[in-house]
C-alpha cells in the first residue's frame, strides 16, 4: 500500500519537475495531468448518466445530472518549500491560515531547537509537496497540499536560548499602545508556524503533523485560525474583506517591486535573517454588535472609503489616490480628520507594512469573538509597524469597533536549500 | 567495519530526508560494505575479491527510514522504512545491529481484531526483485532491544542491515516522536536473548 503511494508520489514529483510554478501561481496541479482532470469530468458525467439510467429502471424519477465542476482541481497545485526566502509571505494568501504559537520546553537547549527545526523542516517540505511526513499516520491527508505552504518565525525567546546575541533590537514586545486590551494568552511565543492552504482539511492535518514532531520540544502557547474568501470564490487578486465589509488591504507593498524589497525582505542584520523579514502578527476583535448600529454613509465616513468597492471617498476605484486635501461644497475634508485612511498614511515612504492578514469568527458556548488577525511583515516592526500604529492609536475613529486583544512579534528567517532547515545560520552562524 | 563502497547518489527523496535531517558535513545516505562472504566485519579488504554476482547490499536501498523514538529506560523500540532491491534475484535481510541497542532482531506483527503482537520473524525480511518491502508500524520492523541509550527526536541513529549472502549495508535513521507501534511482545521464553521481562511496549 505504503508502495503504491510513493510510487504515486514519484510520479507527482516528476510531474512538478516540468510543470511547477513558484508563489502558487496557475500552473496545472502537480500530479493530476489536463487529461486526467478532462477524464475525470468525463467520468464524473457518465457516472451521473449512470445513475440516472439506473434510477429510471428502477422506476424511480431522474434527477438532474449535477454540473461538472466549473473550475480545475486545485488540490494539487504547489508552492515550492525550498527557497532563498521562505514561502508564506510573498505567496498569494491562501484562503485559510492558523498561526500556531509555541514555547519552547525548559529542557530544550541550542541542540533541542536544532533538532526541532530539522524535523519541522523536513515535515513542511514533504507535506508542501503533497508527501506525508516521515512517519505520518494519516499519511491520505497531505496528498492535497493545496498550494500548502509552512513559515516559520522566531520569538525572542527562541533566539536568546540558542544566541542572547543575536536577537535583533525589534524583536520582542511592541511598545504599549493606549487602545490595546492585550491578553496575554494571545502573546509573545517562542517559535510561530504560519500554515496557510487552499483546504482547511490540508491546514489541520500539517498543524496536526508538526504539532507532533514539536511536542517533544515545546507546549502550544496559542493557535490562531483564520480565513478568507474561499478558492476560486473570486478572481486571484481581489482585495480581500474583513467581517465588517471593508475592502481591506487595497494600499499594500506589491512582491517583485524594489519597495518590496527593501521594505519587507530589507533585513541585512543580525547575518543570520539576511534574506528574512519580520511578523507582527494582532489579533484585532472586533464590535460587530455595535458596528451594526453605524449606517452606511458613517461607515465610509469611519474608513475614508467606500464599502461598495473599497475606493477612496475622493474616488471612484478602489486603487484611486487618496485625495486628504479634497472638501466639500461646505468645505469640510472629504475624508474626515478621524478617517483610517487618513490617521494610517504618512509621508514617510518608509513607513509602509506588508499586510496578509485573516479574518477570525468564533463561536463557543458563550459569547463570540470576530475580528482580523492582522498579519503584516516589514523589515523593521519598530520603524515601519509602530510609527503606523501611534498614530491610528492616537486617532482613528475605527478604533470604537476594534481593539487589539493579542500582539506578538517574530523574526521570520530567510529560506533553506534542499539538505538544510530553517534557521540554519541561527543555529550554526 | 570496512565501508569500502559506497552506494551511487541516492534517489532524491532519500536524499532529501537525510540531508535535512543530518549535519551538512554528514549528508551520506548509504555506506555500503559489500563482502564476500559472512565476515563482513573483518578488517580485510576484500575488494578485489568480489563475486562477479552482485551483492545483495549492492542492490540494496532505504527510503524514508526512521526510528520510533524511546528512552533507554524503555529499553525498545523499532525501526521503519521502505526497503528496495534493484537487482534481478529476491535478497533476504538477516539481522541488523546498531550501536544504540544491544539486541536487534527482525520482527513480524499478527493483529486479531485491534490487538498486535509481534514475533520473530522466520528467515528474515525477503526484499522481491526489483521490488520493495516495507517496514512500518502494524507490521514487519526491525526490532531494538536492550536499548543502551535515549533515542531523542530529532536525533540520528545509525543500522547496518545484513543479508543472506553476507554482504552489509548501513543507513542512518532519524528518531521520530511517534505514539504508535506498540505491539505486544509474544514473549514465551524461548527468545533465547535474554530479554525476559522486558514488558511489552517498544
Amino acid at each position: 500500500m505504503r508502495g503504491r503511494r510513493r510510487e504515486r508520489a514519484r510520479e507527482n514529483e516528476r510531474a512538478r519537475e516540468s510543470e511547477h510554478e513558484r508563489g502558487g501561481g496557475r500552473s496545472r496541479p502537480a500530479g493530476f495531468s489536463r487529461r486526467h482532470l478532462l477524464l475525470g469530468g468525463t467520468a464524473a458525467g457518465l457516472g451521473a448518466t449512470a445513475a440516472t439510467a439506473a434510477h429510471g429502471l428502477l422506476g424511480e424519477a431522474p434527477r438532474a445530472a449535477p454540473e461538472p465542476p466549473a473550475t480545475e482541481l486545485n488540490g494539487g497545485l504547489t508552492v515550492a518549500f525550498h527557497g532563498v526566502r521562505q514561502a508564506g509571505v510573498e505567496t498569494p494568501p491562501q484562503a485559510h491560515g492558523t498561526f500556531l504559537a509555541l514555547d519552547l520546553a525548559p529542557e530544550t537547549d541550542a541542540d533541542g531547537v536544532r533538532r526541532l527545526l530539522r524535523l519541522l523542516t523536513d515535515d513542511a517540505s514533504r507535506m508542501s509537496r503533497g508527501e506525508p511526513a516521515l512517519a505520518d499516520s494519516e499519511p491520505e491527508l497531505a496528498a492535497v497540499p493545496a498550494r500548502l505552504t509552512t513559515t516559520f518565525g522566531f520569538g525572542r525567546g527562541l533566539v536568546e536560548r540558542v544566541d542572547p546575541g543575536a536577537v535583533p533590537d525589534w524583536l520582542g514586545p511592541l511598545p504599549e499602545f493606549d487602545h490595546d486590551r492585550l491578553d496575554d494568552a494571545w502573546g509573545e511565543a517562542d517559535l510561530l508556524l504560519q500554515v496557510c492552504a487552499d483546504d482547511p482539511v490540508t491546514v489541520a492535518h500539517t498543524v496536526r503533523m508538526l504539532l507532533k514532531d514539536a511536542r517533544a520540544f515545546a507546549r502550544v502557547r496559542w493557535s490562531q485560525s483564520g480565513f478568507r474568501r474561499a478558492y476560486g470564490s473570486q478572481p486571484a487578486g481581489t482585495t480581500m474583506r474583513n467581517l465588517m465589509g471593508q475592502v481591506d488591504g487595497t494600499v499594500n507593498l506589491v512582491p517583485g517591486t524594489d519597495d518590496f524589497e527593501r521594505l519587507v525582505w530589507g533585513t541585512g542584520e543580525p547575518a543570520w535573517l539576511r534574506g528574512g523579514t519580520s511578523l507582527v502578527l494582532r489579533r484585532i476583535a472586533t464590535d460587530l454588535d455595535t458596528w451594526d448600529e453605524v449606517d452606511r454613509p458613517a461607515r465610509e465616513a469611519v474608513i475614508g472609503r467606500r464599502l461598495d468597492n473599497g475606493a477612496p471617498l475622493t474616488g471612484s476605484a478602489e486603487h484611486d489616490e487618496v485625495d486628504l486635501a479634497a472638501t466639500d461644497a461646505s468645505g469640510l475634508a472629504v475624508i474626515p480628520e478621524f478617517a483610517h485612511v487618513r490617521r494610517a498614511r504618512t509621508d514617510d515612504p518608509d513607513q509602509r507594512i506588508f499586510r496578509r492578514g485573516y479574518n477570525y469568527d468564533q463561536r463557543g458556548a458563550g459569547d463570540g469573538e470576530a475580528g482580523l488577525l492582522f498579519a503584516s511583515f516589514q523589515t523593521d516592526p519598530s520603524r515601519q509597524f509602530t510609527p503606523i500604529q501611534r498614530r491610528l492609536d492616537e486617532l482613528d475613529l475605527l478604533n470604537q469597533w476594534t481593539t487589539a486583544v493579542g500582539s506578538a512579534v517574530f523574526a521570520v528567517p530567510p529560506g533553506c536549500a534542499e539538505g538544510e532547515y530553517v534557521g540554519q545560520a541561527l543555529l550554526e552562524g | 567495519m570496512t565501508a569500502h563502497r559506497t552506494a551511487p547518489a541516492p534517489r532524491p527523496r532519500s536524499a532529501a530526508l537525510t540531508a535535512a535531517l543530518a549535519s551538512a558535513t554528514a549528508a551520506v545516505t548509504l555506506a555500503l560494505t559489500a563482502c564476500g562472504g559472512p565476515a563482513a566485519e573483518s578488517e580485510q579488504d576484500t575488494t578485489g575479491e568480489a563475486a562477479a554476482e552482485v551483492l545483495a547490499a549492492d542492490a540494496f536501498t532505504v527510503t524514508d527510514p526512521w526510528v520510533k523514538a524511546a528512552t533507554a529506560r524503555e529499553e525498545m523500540t523499532a525501526v521503519f522504512g521502505e526497503l528496495t532491491n534493484a537487482s534481478d534475484t529476491d535478497i533476504t535481510l538477516v539481522a541488523a545491529r546498531t550501536e544504540a541497542a544491544g539486541t536487534v532482531e527482525l520482527h513480524e506483527v499478527s493483529t486479531e481484531g485491534v490487538d498486535s503482537s509481534m514475533r520473530e520473524k522466520e528467515g528474515g525480511f525477503v526484499i522481491p526483485a526489483g521490488g520493495s518491502h516495507t517496514l512500518e508500524p502494524g507490521a514487519d520492523h526491525i526490532m531494538l532491544m536492550d536499548l543502551g541509550q535515549d533515542l531523542e527526536p530529532g536525533a540520528e541513529t545509525a543500522v547496518t542491515v545484513e543479508f543472506a549472502d553476507g554482504s552489509t549495508a548501513t543507513f542512518t535513521a532519524p528518531v521520530k516522536e511517534y505514539a504508535g507501534a506498540n505491539e505486544e511482545y509474544e514473549g514465551d521464553g524461548d527468545r533465547g536473548q535474554g530479554h525476559e521481562g522486558h514488558g511489552g511496549e517498544h
